[in-house]
């Protein structure tokens, strides 16, 4: 016994290094499974206040660029607003459900799948492996994980962890990011991910070769999404990387949304995720696995 | 100042250049981030027992780590070098010297070979301890080559300029007998 406390006195500084060690790797590997919530409440409320700081004055060198999203995307919804008003005639009833339609919320509460509301960014990093975004809302504005996250031109990420005022978006820009997309007007539906090469383009992977690609494609997301509504932009289609091995090409996107200006989002509320969620999860402790 | 002082507002310092200046950089290429925070544990003083820069290496870190998001990352980097950073100041420091008559390393305390192969061995250590943990997770090896080579030399070039731009005064101890 007194020789193990000799010998660990002796190397003391190199067990400290072990001890030290394995928590960092413990805590990595932890938190890249779970997005640990704990870590982000204490991180985010300290560094919160600081990204805000430093928002405030990078905020002002971008305000023409976030103006200029802003009205564009106001012109595209007045516009939406006056198609689909104006396409069948001006009959009341047309414009009454119209006017229904564009509610946040009906009285009932029951009417709207997904509810929008604004965040500000605080917080985004471009340039990491795995890129994260911080905004100014938390569990006490009702923020929840896995909230869909959208910017004026196309998504953004979902939400991994919420503390009470801030919260974190995986961005699609992460090794771990997917998001189950659909080419608008083919038949076909696939994941999209990132390599990690360049900030502005992503991956749709597994495409099988007969489906014709032109350089312009949209990419929508696909109505399989749990989070997404379905029919958000992701991105355009900018070149085929061909496998002449395999049957199936690789299609590489140009995000729409530009990540490096990115001063307001869209949190989107699926409002029968949980009912969706514990119906699924119901059905599969209901039916068990038979053995073969 | 003292040199507690000093060193704690180094602390943040370094940090907030990290954070808020060089991770906003637009990427030259996806190999070559620019690194500098980890200086400061280069930069602390000699006398600091081994735990205690362990100590400090896994703090400091941890901090940088709160600011990206990544907890444990850089944590454990830092921690690497803060280990080994005695083991190669012995090897280096001149040796006819009976005592160190510097506070922290630098130019003028070791020479400035020794001082360049310091900082250069810390540099690759650190990144390819970073590229590591990131090579675990995806990429091959090819990748995890260049990429350590390209961020060393990014990290370098920017240890020289702020060697250059902050010029430290390298004090003597105060109770040797120069």
């Amino acid at each position: 016994m007194r020789n193990i406390i000799i010998f660990i006195r002796r190397y003391i500084t190199f067990f400290t290094l072990l001890v030290l060690q394995i928590i960092c790797i413990s805590m990595l590997v932890r938190y890249n499974n779970s997005y640990n919530a704990v870590y982000i409440n204490v991180a985010s409320s300290f560094t919160g206040f600081f990204d805000k700081k430093y928002n405030d004055v990078e905020y002002y060198f971008q305000l023409k660029k976030t103006n200029k999203q802003l009205a564009e995307e106001n012109a595209m919804l007045k516009n939406m607003i006056m198609t689909s008003i104006g396409k069948n005639g001006d009959t009341s009833t047309n414009k009454l459900q119209a006017r229904i339609d564009s509610l946040y919320r009906d009285t009932l509460g029951r009417n709207v799948k997904y509810i929008f509301t604004t965040a500000k960014v605080v917080n985004n990093s471009l340039y990491s492996e795995n890129n994260y975004i911080t905004i100014q809302k938390g569990s006490a504005d009702g923020v929840t994980t896995d909230m869909a996250v959208a910017g004026p031109k196309g998504i953004v990420g979902h939400v991994v962890s919420v503390s009470k005022n801030y919260s974190v978006v995986m961005s699609l820009l992460n090794h771990n990011s997917r998001v189950s997309v659909t080419l608008k007007g083919k038949p076909f539906t696939g994941i999209v991910d990132w390599d990690g090469v360049k900030p502005s383009e992503v991956l749709l992977h597994n495409v099988p070769k007969n489906i014709k690609i032109t350089k312009g494609d949209s990419v929508i997301t696909s109505n399989l999404s749990e989070s997404f509504p379905p029919g958000l932009m992701v991105g355009r289609a900018i070149r085929v990387r061909p496998d002449a091995a395999s049957n199936l090409i690789d299609i590489v996107l140009e995000t729409s949304t530009d990540f490096s200006n990115l001063q307001y989002v869209y949190l989107i509320k699926n409002v029968f995720y949980t009912e969706q969620k514990s119906l699924e999860q119901a059905t599969q402790q209901q039916q068990p696995v038979k053995a073969k | 100042m003292s040199l507690l002082l000093k060193n704690i507002i180094r602390f943040f310092l370094f940090i907030f250049i990290q954070v808020y200046i060089l991770d906003k950089i637009p990427m030259i290429s996806r190999f070559a981030k620019p690194y500098l925070y980890y200086l400061f544990l280069l930069w602390l003083p000699y006398t600091m027992p081994r735990l205690a820069l362990l100590g400090v290496g896994f703090v400091f870190g941890l901090t940088m780590d709160y600011f990206t998001g990544t907890p444990g990352y850089h944590a454990s980097a830092c921690v690497l070098i803060a280990y080994l950073r005695p083991f190669l100041l012995n090897v280096l420091l001149p040796q006819e010297k009976s005592e160190i008559s510097y506070l922290e390393p630098g130019v003028k305390s070791l020479g400035f070979p020794q001082y360049a192969a310091y900082i250069f061995i810390m540099t690759f250590i650190h990144n390819a301890c970073l590229v590591f943990i990131d090579w675990m997770s995806f990429g091959d090896i090819l990748y995890f080559l260049i990429k350590v080579i390209c961020t060393t030399a990014i990290s370098m070039l920017l240890v020289a300029i702020a060697e250059l731009l902050f010029l430290r005064k390298s004090r003597f101890k105060t109770n040797t007998a120069y």
